[in-house]
């Protein structure tokens, strides 16, 4: 009997491995060698409402307005990210190959190597200046810190308790930048104001669990907040359900985040990798890409910023709006240096 | 700032984060005492989780969306029971394919119906009953308003009597003990252990359904590890259900506190290890020998 278990196991792990690799070789067959550009995507794929939405748009402007062809894989969790660039790497008609996500940071370093004729390009690469990037690669680095700055200042002008919170999803230094802009944005606008600061986790499942997130928030806004930053994945979305229970306000983050609770996200810090992606593919495209180097999209390259639009234009007075301006200007022309720990 | 940690809202935070423990803990004591070793929890509160916003989103209607979750808690079970109970494999094996399928299939039809690999849509909550005596407090009306709370208690306590005061427990625990006098005196070992698995997987997919309905829709992942807390609770409440559901309040307990202090000024990395270190020290100084059912995990072969 142990064979007929056997077949079962090998079934449910063939269906895994259908999955991870479920939408290669999307995309027409090949044109003209180094003609088009490949991506392989974070785990949570195509569909998270997040950051890989976002590259996925840099990827159909880039379609639209240039004229690019693109393929992209879907990875699994585990290990897969570096035989998936390969994948990409390995076909002659590809030669552009994103990585999203600071996961790739290690694989897309060593394929980058074993492929010098290919460009390669990594989204929230985390870059140590000590370690060379090969001449084939850019890191793209955003200042999540400065739009954070500014959704803090907007917080700190529009608290009616003086109370704000910071819910973080792993504990990690990218997280801890969106969480240093913020405090340094709140305490600008509003030095008496009290942040409240909580992780989710130290582990990648912090990332992935909105009752926790939703048992943070409802912890702080007892506690006085009435405005909580969430920089947390999915597990954010539990910061809205809270704040949807609560009938107080959150702020969303990557993406515009109103449409999780209408009417109670005050405002999005955006990140914009669809920009990212685009600009990259525009330079490959007019021969202009400089490998070896760290990208660095801020508020100056429109690289972060944060939404006001028709929807949540009621919830933020005009001149509270007018004032986070000024502090944009003032962080573009260097008036403000934010901090990033 | 200890009457502010201490209040009724702590109290609700740490009742609200025991449930779906307490819940997928006591499945595992069903299963357990029946003989068959159910680490598979994880992934039959992951697929209650999403069978209830399904059943939810597509009839408006939150009970039933509770019957499809306990519904696909049962059928992820049934996997279970049938590859352990019939082909008579390794249980372990079974429970891990099963976490890693339900994760995979979640995502998989996720995609297909709400056109995303992060959440589904927003679903309705449960209806509130309103208990006049205690309406003072929001906290704790809004908690105790929760029927799956009242259930959540209710069973814990049913099952403490089901379990050692009912011809159906004695035998389940029979089954798990020894099989072979069990099935000299007529009682048949597959139909027990059939009904232990297959209670652990109704209350598992309820306890799924908890992190569906707090959270109005399903998450990718959402039950991020509470089905092997669960199983850590069971194990130091020493395979009892009234033991387990107390083992799951101190877990709850911990990480309410956890919650708590992250705004009190210590350092976040210090207090992210509370739930780990309350776990060590109880389950070193407190609890002493923990020992499983005699035949927990072993697949009962009929002599011929």
């Amino acid at each position: 009997m142990k064979k007929g278990f056997s077949v079962f196991l090998t079934v449910v792990l063939l269906s895994g491995a259908a999955f991870l690799f479920e939408s290669c070789g999307k995309g027409q067959p090949s044109a003209s060698p180094n003609s088009e550009v490949g991506l392989v995507f974070d785990v949570g794929g195509r569909g998270d409402k997040s950051f890989n939405d976002a590259a996925y748009q840099g990827l159909q402007m880039a379609k639209d307005s240039l004229g690019i062809k693109y393929q992209y894989i879907e990875p699994g969790g585990g290990s897969d990210r570096e035989s998936a660039l390969r994948q990409l790497a390995n076909q002659k008609s590809i030669g552009l190959i994103f990585g999203v996500g600071f996961i790739f940071t290690d694989d897309i370093t060593n394929v980058a190597k074993d492929f010098p004729d290919k460009k390669f390009a990594c989204i929230d690469y985390s870059y140590d200046p000590s370690k060379p990037l090969p001449p084939n690669l850019i890191a793209i680095e955003f200042r999540e810190e400065e739009g954070s700055f500014l959704v803090g200042a907007i917080a700190g002008l529009m608290t009616k308790t003086n109370t704000v919170g910071f819910i973080g999803g792993m504990e990690s230094p990218l997280i801890r930048k969106f969480q240093a802009g913020y405090e340094a944005g709140v305490k600008y606008v509003n030095p008496k104001a009290k942040i409240l600061v909580a992780y989710a986790g130290v582990t990648g499942e912090a990332f992935k669990n909105p009752a926790k997130g939703k048992e943070l928030a409802l912890s702080q806004y007892s506690q006085g907040a009435d405005i909580i930053y969430h920089a947390a994945g999915v597990t954010g979305l539990g910061v809205f359900e809270a704040a949807r229970e609560m009938k107080k306000y959150a702020i969303g983050v990557d993406l515009d985040q109103w449409n999780e609770a209408p009417g109670y996200v005050l405002t999005s810090m955006v990140k914009k990798g669809n920009v990212a992606v685009y600009d990259i593919i525009k330079q490959w495209k007019e021969n202009k890409f400089k490998g070896g180097t760290a990208e660095v999209f801020g508020l100056k390259d429109n690289g972060v910023d944060f939404v006001y639009d028709k929807n949540n234009q009621p919830l933020i007075p005009e001149s509270v709006y007018q004032k986070v301006e000024a502090l944009r200007l003032q962080i573009i022309n260097g008036q403000i240096k934010v901090p990033t720990q | 700032m200890i009457s502010q940690i201490f209040s009724l809202a702590f109290l609700a935070q740490t009742i609200r984060i025991t449930v779906p423990y307490a819940l997928a803990s006591l499945g595992g004591v069903y299963s357990e005492r029946g003989g068959v070793t159910n680490i598979a929890l994880e992934g039959i509160i992951l697929n209650g989780a999403f069978s209830a916003t399904v059943g939810t989103y597509y009839t408006g209607n939150p009970l039933i969306g509770v019957l499809c979750g306990i519904a696909g808690g049962l059928l992820t079970a049934l996997i279970h029971a049938v590859v352990s109970i019939n082909i008579k494999a390794d249980q372990i094996i079974s429970g891990i394919a099963i976490n890693l399928f339900a994760v995979g299939i979640t995502k998989f039809v996720l995609e297909i119906l709400f056109h995303s690999s992060s959440n589904s849509d927003r679903i309705p909550g449960l209806p509130h009953i309103k208990l006049g005596f205690i309406e003072q407090s929001p906290d704790i009306a809004r908690l105790f308003g929760n029927p799956l709370v009242l259930f959540t208690i209710l069973i814990i306590v049913a099952s403490q009597f089901i379990i050692f005061k009912t011809r159906f427990g004695l035998r389940l625990r029979a089954v798990g003990e020894n099989p072979e006098a069990a099935d000299t005196v007529g009682i048949s070992v597959t139909l027990y252990r059939y009904y232990g698995v297959l209670i652990s997987g109704a209350l598992a997919g309820l306890a799924g359904t908890w992190l569906a309905f707090d959270q109005h829709s399903f998450t990718d992942g959402m039950s991020a590890g509470r089905g092997y807390i669960a199983l850590a609770a069971m194990i130091v409440g020493k395979w009892n259900p009234l033991g387990a559901a107390a083992a799951c309040l101190l877990f709850g307990f911990a990480e309410s506190l956890q919650i708590q202090l992250q705004g009190a000024g210590l350092p976040t990395q210090f207090i992210q290890m509370i739930p780990y270190v309350v776990t060590i020290i109880v389950l070193a100084g407190f609890i002493g020998k923990a020992v499983a059912p005699a035949a927990d995990g072993v697949p009962y072969e009929k002599e011929k």
